[in-house]
């Protein structure tokens, strides 16, 4: 009788243990589908910027409280290789962080998901204050792929006390005497090589990355291809004048490091350095020089800006995108681009002003702001970039090469370069 | 029992056990080889059947567009103007890694099987390396190899201006070897060293005594017997030599030119940073079939130049 009682309950509690068992997990299923986890791939591992990052992650989540965002850092120099690999491997982000020089790789090959109606539907983003120069990489057939949540104007940055150890002009100096010039800085840059120092470092080229020489090839009126982007350029005049400028001053003047050498400015070892103003986190705290930020020097063909650009994209293949979307219209909303312009200066008209930029840029003067900052994004092109830009990048590299020698043929090695990209740019 | 046989074999059923002892055998075999087999189909066939498959098509990852196009691939392979140079920079340092890490290698392993005080030190030392991780190994050489770095800073001492090793297109190649021949002549050493030990000494006192020298010992007795160690060698480095890529990476990125441009970087350019995939996969199996051509001509080699004692 008892046996009977307790096969009895064990199959009541079976009957009523077993759908359970089934629906509950999958009722848990259910709800972890409404779940959103989002990925964003970004170059910088500084802990600052990943604060503030996780901090407009967290305010996304107060209105959205089933979406989560994690942010993976990869190593800059293989930024967007290791970005592929992971598109290439079915483990594309549902966001990333986009350098200038791939911009076109990406919008055009329709790899993004447009933004533009997200953006425009989000309240109070105004998307119209972006300046048209600067989203021009990041726009295709008038839609929106990507934000340029980062346009930052290269500058040089000066270290008087070595300049003067040489007796030599600052760039101070010369900008008051309304002589700040290519000759001149180089001249200044000569009189503290010859004294032992680095004169003038162009920070990241290294003989590699030469799109970063258009901070000097811009004051010639040169570009490496025409602005339709079919035509290689390198074989005309200006480019011809600025490569044999920037030689002399390699290998007669001793005012650039050659290739192989290697200097540092942030360490006290050169006169100057041409790079974009967040490198300011860079300047010696413990044993600090007399530093000081100015515009890049006029060329031949009068004054100009360059500026680098990153932007933020949604991958379209990402199950999230719409989601996604959402996200990088909260990220760069006015609020949130106001803080992050203290590292990232923003394209935002309204953020473009000496009180905003003073808040997040502490390290910086008011002149300094005004003349490099302001100026440099409003009037600033974008550094070079193409489509299949890698390819390209790596054959004018690999023929640049020739020119980074003492005795090089600086008109005949351009004219085997544009043999070599021509076919490429007209792709 | 021989009732239970007749029914069996009345039913038409085998009377013997299936689990014989030697079916036993064959699987408890096969399990204990399934983990390694598994892990060759799994990691080896399967990716060089898929690096195929990838080659016969292009693969446009931004784009997410994956087409058939047949041979193209290896048509572009043909026409590749760049495949040339890069071949030559391959065979050049290959040849150059082969020749000296394999004569010094040799060379190490003769004057370290010496009977002297402290031998074990020499030995770990020159073996050091070997353990050394290799992308730090490569950035330190980069900066010791640099145009005002330490090697050039050595040779002032003497009077002496260095070239700028890395950026001119002969050195920067010599500069490759070297720092790849440092970092594994050590393992080569050992294993020279093993084969030097294992020659009977038998054979060199009869050679004394019959008044050979030195030398003539060493290419008639030392050589012969350590033959199947030097083919042995001589493969890995070759093969070892065919994939260097972290070097290259680090020191030269290819360049000056395409001086150092060596077929697994260009193949590397081509399918992760110019996106080709399916163009990196068709130099894959180039590499594959040179690799395999190469050690299949090494292994026939071997009946005339290796000297088995058996």
């Amino acid at each position: 009788m008892n046996y009977h009682r307790t096969l009895k309950s064990a199959v009541v509690a079976l009957a009523v243990a077993v759908p359970l068992a089934i629906v509950l997990p999958w009722g848990g299923i259910a709800n972890a589908q409404d779940a959103v986890n989002l990925r964003m791939t970004i170059w910088s591992a500084n802990e600052a910027h990943l604060k503030l990052f996780n901090e407009i992650a967290a305010g996304f989540k107060k209105d959205h409280p089933n979406v989560t965002v994690t942010f993976e850092s990869l190593p800059f120099d293989t930024y967007t290789t290791a970005l592929t690999t992971q598109i290439a491997g079915g483990n594309a982000p549902d966001m990333a962080w986009i350098f200038e020089t791939s911009a076109y790789d990406f919008v055009n090959s329709g790899a993004l998901y447009p933004l533009t109606d997200t953006l425009k539907a989000t309240q109070g983003y105004n998307l119209d204050e972006v300046s048209a120069t600067a989203t021009e990489r990041w726009t295709k057939d008038g839609k929106f792929y990507a934000y340029p949540f980062s346009t930052s104007p290269f500058a040089m940055f000066v270290n008087n006390d070595v300049i003067k150890a040489a007796g030599a002009k600052t760039p101070a100096e010369l900008i008051v005497a309304g002589q700040w010039t290519w000759d001149n800085a180089i001249a200044t840059a000569s009189a503290v090589g010859q004294n032992g120092k680095g004169g003038l470092i162009v920070r990241d080229f290294n003989y590699q990355i030469w799109q970063n020489l258009a901070s000097i090839w811009n004051g010639w009126g040169a570009s490496p291809w025409s602005d339709d982007g079919k035509t290689c350029t390198m074989t005309e005049k200006p480019m011809v004048d600025a490569l044999t400028f920037i030689h002399e001053a390699i290998f007669k003047k001793k005012a650039i490091p050659g290739p192989g050498e290697n200097v540092d400015f942030f360490a006290g070892n050169a006169a100057m350095t041409i790079t974009q103003i967040s490198r300011a986190s860079l300047l010696p705290k413990d044993k600090p020089f007399s530093w000081d930020l100015v515009p890049l020097p006029k060329g031949p063909a009068g004054d100009y800006a360059l500026i680098g650009q990153a932007g933020i994209g949604v991958m379209q293949t990402g199950k999230n995108a719409k989601t996604a979307a959402e996200f990088v219209a909260y990220m760069t909303s006015p609020e949130n681009s106001a803080k992050l312009s203290q590292f990232f200066p923003s394209a935002r008209k309204s953020l473009l002003n000496a009180e905003v930029l003073k808040t997040t840029n502490p390290l910086l003067s008011q002149e300094q702001i005004d003349k490099v900052v302001i100026s440099g994004i409003v009037t600033g092109k974008v550094i070079p970039g193409h489509t299949g830009f890698a390819q390209i990048q790596q054959a004018v590299r690999s023929g640049l090469d020739a020119v980074w020698r003492p005795d090089a043929d600086i008109p005949g090695t351009l004219q085997k370069i544009c043999g070599q990209i021509g076919p490429l740019l007209k792709r | 029992m021989a009732v239970a046989q007749d029914r069996a074999i009345a039913e038409g059923r085998s009377s013997s056990p299936f689990w014989t002892v030697a079916r036993r055998d064959s699987l408890a075999g096969f399990l204990f080889i399934a983990p390694q087999l598994i892990g060759i189909v799994v990691f080896v066939l399967i990716p060089l059947g898929l690096v195929f498959w990838y080659s016969l098509h292009e693969w446009n990852v931004l784009a997410n567009t994956f087409t058939y196009t047949g041979a193209q691939n290896y048509w572009m392979l043909i026409e590749d103007t760049n495949l040339f140079e890069v071949l030559g920079a391959t065979a050049i340092f290959s040849a150059g890694l082969v020749v000296f890490n394999l004569s010094l290698a040799l060379l190490l392993a003769v004057l370290l099987n010496q009977k002297l005080a402290g031998i074990a030190i020499f030995r770990t030392l020159f073996f050091s390396p070997v353990v050394v991780s290799l992308v730090a190994w490569t950035i330190v050489w980069g900066f010791l190899l640099q145009k005002n770095g330490g090697i050039n800073g050595i040779l002032q001492v003497f009077g002496i201006e260095g070239p700028n090793w890395l950026r001119e297109e002969t050195t920067a190649m010599i500069s490759v070897i070297v720092v790849q021949v440092f970092k594994n002549v050590g393992l080569n050493m050992i294993l020279f060293l093993a084969a030097l030990q294992g020659v009977p000494n038998e054979l060199y006192e009869a050679a004394r005594i019959d008044g050979a020298p030195r030398f003539k010992q060493f290419r008639r007795i030392t050589l012969p017997l350590i033959s199947p160690t030097m083919l042995l060698t001589s493969i890995i480095t070759i093969v070892g030599s065919l994939q260097v890529f972290a070097q290259i990476a680090v020191l030269t990125q290819g360049g000056p030119g395409l001086s150092t441009t060596v077929l697994v970087y260009y193949l590397y350019q081509q399918a992760f940073q110019f996106h080709f995939f399916g163009y990196g996969s068709t130099l894959s199996i180039l590499l594959f079939a040179i690799v395999a051509v190469l050690t299949f001509a090494q292994w026939q080699m071997r009946k005339r130049i290796v000297f088995y004692e058996s």
